[in-house]
């Protein structure tokens, strides 16, 4: 074959561009025909450090909004108090490529990245987090997770959400203060785009305080779910400080938070005590959840004396609540997977999530691909289901509408 | 069987990486160490173009008597390919996974001839 015949890309001539680090993800989308069904990630992730600048603007208080400017949001160094090294050294050539990625003015950079890797990967719709604020609960002063977190959710409603309809949000909660977290969602509970609120996981308050209560409530009345999204503490956390390597700190943190907090919602009746509030946990994986159904129903059987509320075994409610797929631990034992899907009621208490572009991302292949699963279960698990909790309305993205047309379906 | 040709030699750089498309197949041909290695763009994972990341040796953990741990370094012996989208590295000698053997990539035979690099295809 001679040369001029062959297309060919010379890497070290080519500048950083996510459609085409992700065009093997096109590639699956067009095999499986993702075009015929809504997918929704109800996981995926943006960067708010680089539009730190424009969120300080949103901080009410001008101290803190000065403190801000001046000090950054925080510090990311192999010294900095969770120590993390989580980019793996550059392995993952979106960490570095990203600052570096070249986008139109308008849109917003934020909103033009996303539906770039949105596209490629085959997703019509996402629920956008933040990604270093998922830490925010462990600041020391409450008050700079409630200013930080109102300019935040302030922003991203004024600046993203309100421009893309494609982009919603479960917006953050500030638990440290709970008075905060009540205003928070009466500001912001109907606009555009707020699909749900957000408790991340990583900190130190019982959720089920008293204080917590009229929250949980009108998030309720307001027919929204209540997110947990996992994610680790490593330098503040008395037993992840016996962690040495940040594959122990992510292996354990991102399901443990959620663990507990599951486990007290719980213990302490939550889901009677609200029972149409919808909670969904976010970023733990799925192995977590057979551990704790078998777990707490075999305590419960010995001391429901403790759990009056409880009218069920702990597992019937967990079986009740809703869980993000990803990432979904897929290592090499399929029969266990589908027995935690099963143990779920996957098809319709599961959420797909990619949580794109972090370095564990998952495709809608590693759902679309399970041979156990029903093409309903399929369909309800990337799209259907979280349509179904967060009442969206089923959206065709333009390249997926191209190629219906181009099928002559459209 | 085809031999398909690369680039002449020395056009791909010292520690670069030329993909091609055969036909259907995507293949990444590395150059690292002055030696040529080629293996389909695809990682077993999730399909990743495991030949467009970044290549880097292996890292060990150094025990010392007694089974103390000294410290970590690079095994400049053994690098490994990684595949840029979720880490999952292969040693490039081999295209073998480095945690689980039954995992490799599809390794294509680089033959150099007239001051050319073909790959057998």
């Amino acid at each position: 074959m001679p040369m001029d015949t062959v297309d060919f890309r010379d890497l070290a001539v080519e500048e950083f561009d996510t459609t085409t680090m992700l065009k093997h993800a096109t590639e699956q989308a067009i095999q499986r025909r993702y075009e015929d069904f809504f997918i929704a990630d109800i996981d995926g992730h943006h960067y708010e450090t680089g539009s730190f600048a424009q969120i300080c603007e949103y901080i009410e208080d001008p101290v803190m909004r000065q403190q801000a400017k001046y000090q950054g949001f925080g510090g990311s160094g192999i010294a900095s108090s969770n120590g993390a090294y989580q980019e793996l050294m550059g392995r993952v050539t979106r960490y570095p490529g990203r600052r570096k990625e070249k986008t139109p003015t308008t849109p917003h950079r934020d909103i033009t990245l996303t539906k770039r890797w949105m596209d490629a990967i085959g997703i019509d719709y996402v629920c956008m987090f933040p990604t270093p604020m998922l830490s925010l609960g462990l600041t020391p002063r409450p008050e700079v997770e409630v200013a930080l977190s109102r300019a935040y959710n302030r922003w991203l409603c004024e600046v993203v959400l309100q421009n893309e309809p494609r982009i919603g949000s479960s917006l953050y909660l500030p638990i440290n203060d709970p008075e905060a977290s009540y205003q928070m969602v009466k500001d912001f509970g109907g606009k555009k785009g707020v699909i749900g609120f957000t408790i991340c996981s990583p900190h130190y308050k019982a959720t089920y305080d008293n204080a917590y209560c009229k929250t949980y409530a009108l998030i309720e009345e307001m027919g929204l779910p209540l997110v947990y999204h996992g994610a680790f503490a490593w330098g503040g956390d008395q037993s992840m400080s016996l962690c040495n390597r940040f594959l122990a700190v992510h292996a354990l943190g991102f399901s443990w938070f959620n663990i507990l907090h599951c486990t007290n919602w719980l213990c302490n009746g939550m889901p009677e005590r609200f029972p149409k509030l919808k909670t969904i946990w976010v970023e733990s994986g799925l192995a977590w959840v057979p551990f704790l159904m078998q777990r707490l129903d075999n305590e419960w059987m010995m001391r429901s004396s403790e759990v009056p509320l409880l009218k069920r075994k702990p597992s019937d409610y967990m079986r009740e609540m809703y869980y993000s797929t990803q990432p979904m631990e897929m290592v090499h034992n399929r029969e266990a997977l589908e027995l935690t899907f099963k143990m779920m009621n996957a098809e319709t208490q599961l959420l797909y999530a990619s949580d794109y572009p972090h370095w564990d991302m998952d495709l809608p292949s590693t759902i679309y691909d399970l041979p156990f699963l029903s093409e309903t279960g399929k369909r309800n698990i990337l799209g259907g289901n979280a349509k179904r909790v967060f009442n969206l309305e089923p959206i065709v993205s333009e390249v997926k509408q191209k190629r219906l047309a181009a099928r002559g379906t459209a | 069987m085809a031999d398909v040709l690369v680039c002449k030699d020395g056009e791909i750089a010292e520690g670069g990486v030329r993909v091609i498309q055969a036909g259907e197949v995507e293949i990444g041909v590395i150059r690292h160490d002055g030696k040529y290695y080629a293996y389909r763009n695809h990682c077993p994972h999730q399909g990743g173009p495991v030949c467009e990341g970044i290549r880097m040796p292996g890292v060990l953990d150094i025990i010392g008597e007694g089974g103390i741990f000294l410290q970590q370094d690079f095994d400049q012996k053994d690098i490994h390919i990684v595949c840029p989208w979720h880490s999952y590295e292969f040693h490039l000698e081999d295209g073998v996974n480095v945690c689980d053997k039954r995992i490799r990539l599809q390794k294509f035979k680089v033959v150099e001839k007239d001051g050319a690099v073909y790959i057998n295809v």
